[in-house]
């Protein structure tokens, strides 16, 4: 069976880089990220994006003039780029982090917990799927990048 | 016991619904198995040789006689009417259907249960001391920090596609009765001038490339518990190696980088995740805490004295009891390795019996040990007699806690689809051979370990006798190793040289364990001997 195809809303971009999901109003960043040598290199750029291997407490000290890093999946069993999402947000950073590559419906509510708030997937996913998927789960246990509070908060009083 | 609150249970209940939802989408051909693989195997459901196999969590290895009812009911309604106690505390089931995978996991979720992360590059169910919260020699029960981290480690966001899977123990005595020490994490709780942390060991491990975890950090405060584990963790999730599964585990991190600049990283996250909210209300861990108070032990009487004229009894006593913190109590090990049995299988009748064992004599709970046996962990002494009596007749009597008999074997090539070698049947004839030439009692305490394959699930690095089986040509090989221990005394076993057949291994023990005895002096134990005198006497004596 094939997979079901969903066109991104606004017809936005084409290619494996189409944002099909964001959780923000700002208006979209569309020139193309650099990669974070040349990002580092050079002083105007506002679009980074970072591969696994990378050391994203390198961008820390220019955050104010960035507007989107996008963190690239190439496999979705490598994890570094849940560690890079949560650091940028943990040093202040509010502008868009973009998931995109590899991508699974499965990964989207932890990625939306470490700070990511768009996804451009590589394959398509189903919207349905992804709404499930990000309403399943009615708590969590610990904290994150999200604003969510934790259910040891909660069992000491904190408001939801 | 740990009892869930609303909060538990909510997330557990939504782990059900959205495995039902996954299996559902698979029967029907709407997921293929590519698709399903990571899905399942984070509920615990693995693909073996013959069947789908289930994992069961029994966090920090502690059960209450409910729980035991249910699992047995389990393995009667789903499997072949048994199942499989494991060196992770956890029991698997060999025999399931697919089909029947989410209502395996709504029953457990009934009472307090789950399959959740027992598979997978995720942080794993949390392991402990066997005897916690009865052992004489503990500062404190380990099981509160166990727990926390259990809720703090469940369904972590960042920590869910790590390079590899990732084991982490609890103990809080100087005795390690958890293999602390061959843990990615091992955290022993101690005090210091009068107040209690915990020591962090990173990088130990069994499988490939075994190594002893060094201590990173000797004390933690109880309250950063939660922000230093979350370092030691960001740090291995961003430098562990992914380019080679077998370097993937945090111990080669450690090992490559050296323990000092792997603190050195920890420490700096640390600091900076301080300032980051990560760790729970201190109300969270004393809330915790609650659930552990001692039981209503009754207080020391006259009839503490353990009557030892039935010999049988006696024997049963002084091997498999150990030494309870409470006056007039001990805590009693049910040996699941009978002569000639297979190491870490109970039947449901036997599940059953126990659970009702545990209601009468232990404050309604059980342990399970890493060494594949069970513990009912507060018997009073006036008690014992009842429960050896009723074990006996089971077929759960068998005195043997840590001799030779008391096997440690991984499922190996019956079930497991990694394996090289079968592990149960050679179990089987080893425990045969020496109840039928009588040395086990003469050798004393042994701890001989199996495991098919290089992946150690047998813990056959840390045994004073190790198993390694592997494939010669197509055909099954023994590998012989000496001096290892899990215990406090942690040492790496050493390959003695050629392997052997199924049964020229037998005879290699045999030889081994002869020369032992010829050469201990008064008091040594097997480990003890083969420190003194080395390996190449037992070199001689196996290939000379
Ligand atoms: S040690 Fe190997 S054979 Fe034994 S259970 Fe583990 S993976 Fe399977």
């Amino acid at each position: 069976m094939a997979d079901p195809q969903y066109p991104a809303e606004g017809g936005l971009g084409q290619g494996h880089d189409e944002v099909q999901l964001r959780y923000r109003d700002d208006e979209l960043v569309d020139h193309a990220s650099v990669t974070v040598d040349s990002f580092l290199a050079q002083s105007n750029a506002s679009a980074v994006r970072i591969e696994p291997g990378d050391d994203t407490r390198e961008l820390l000290r220019h955050l104010e003039r960035i507007r989107l890093v996008e963190v690239n999946f190439p496999s979705f069993g490598d994890g570094r780029g849940y560690s890079a999402a949560r650091i940028l947000r943990e040093s202040g950073y509010d502008g868009e982090i973009r998931a995109v590559g590899d991508v699974l419906v499965d990964q989207i509510a932890y990625m939306r917990r470490c700070g990511f708030d768009a996804f451009a997937p590589e394959r398509p996913l189903n919207e349905s799927d992804v709404e499930a998927a990000l309403n399943r789960f009615p708590h969590v246990y610990q904290a994150a990048a999200d604003s969510r509070t934790p259910i040891w908060n909660l069992r000491h009083g904190d408001a939801a | 016991m740990y009892l869930y609150d609303q909060y538990d249970q909510a997330m557990v209940d939504a782990r059900v619904a959205e495995f039902r939802d996954q299996a559902q989408r698979r029967l029907d051909g709407k997921l293929s198995e590519d698709q399903f693989k990571p899905l399942r195997l984070m509920n615990g459901l693995y693909l073996q040789l013959h069947a789908y196999m289930l994992r069961v969590a029994i966090p920090y290895g502690t059960l209450s006689s409910r729980q035991m009812h249910a699992l047995a009911d389990i393995a009667d309604k789903y499997d072949r009417g048994y199942g499989h106690f494991t060196t992770r505390q956890n029991i698997q089931y060999n025999w399931i259907k697919l089909e029947e995978a989410a209502d395996i996991l709504a029953d457990l979720a009934k009472v307090e249960m789950h399959a959740i992360q027992t598979s997978g590059n995720c942080i794993r169910n949390i392991s402990s001391d066997h005897f916690a919260g009865a052992a004489a020699d503990e500062v404190t029960d380990p099981r509160p920090y166990a727990e926390l981290l259990r809720q703090w480690s469940s369904f972590h966001p960042e920590f869910a596609y790590l390079p590899r899977k990732f084991k982490i123990c609890v103990i809080a005595s100087d005795r390690d009765r958890a293999a602390m020490k061959l843990h990615d994490i091992g955290i022993q709780i101690v005090e210091k001038d009068g107040e209690m942390g915990a020591a962090f060991y990173v990088g130990g491990g069994m499988g490939r490339t075994p190594m002893i975890a060094p201590c990173i950090k000797d004390f933690v405060p109880l309250d950063r518990l939660v922000s230093y584990a979350e370092a030691c963790l960001r740090v291995y999730n961003r430098y562990g190696r992914r380019d080679n599964k077998y370097k993937a585990r945090i111990k080669i991190l450690v090992h490559e980088m050296g323990a000092d600049a792997y603190a050195k990283e920890v420490d700096e996250e640390f600091a900076h995740l301080l300032d980051q909210g990560v760790e729970p209300p201190f109300a969270e861990l004393e809330r915790i805490r609650t659930f552990f108070e001692d039981p209503a032990f009754a207080a020391a009487g006259a009839d503490d004295e353990i009557d030892r004229s039935d010999p049988d009894f006696a024997l049963w006593v002084d091997r498999n009891t150990h030494a309870h913190k409470a006056d007039g109590y001990v805590s009693a090990v049910v040996s699941l390795k009978p002569v000639g049995g297979i190491p870490g299988d109970a039947t449901a009748e036997q599940m059953h019996l126990m659970a009702d064992l545990a209601r009468d004599y232990s404050f309604d709970e059980l342990r399970v040990m890493h060494t594949q046996n069970i513990v009912l962990p507060h018997v009073r002494k006036s008690d014992l007699h009842k429960l050896w009596t009723a074990l006996d007749e089971a077929g759960l009597g068998t005195p043997n806690l840590d001799r030779i008999g008391d096997i440690i074997a991984c499922p190996g090539l019956d079930y497991c689809s990694l394996a090289n070698a079968r592990s149960i049947p050679l179990a089987q004839k080893i425990s045969q051979r020496f109840a039928d030439n009588g040395k086990e009692e003469t050798l004393g305490e042994l701890k001989l370990k199996i495991s098919g394959c290089i992946n150690a699930c047998g813990h056959h690095h840390a045994g004073h006798i190790g198993i390694l089986g592997v494939d010669r040509k197509g055909t099954e090989n023994y590998q012989l190793l000496l001096g290892g221990s899990e215990a406090e005394d942690t040492s790496l076993a050493k390959i003695t040289g050629p392997g052997f057949t199924e049964d020229g291994v037998v005879d290699a023990i045999e030889t081994v364990s002869d020369l032992y005895l010829s050469s201990r002096v008064e008091g040594e134990r097997f480990i003890d001997t083969y420190r003194r005198i080395g390996m190449t006497p037992f070199k001689e004596a196996l290939y000379g």
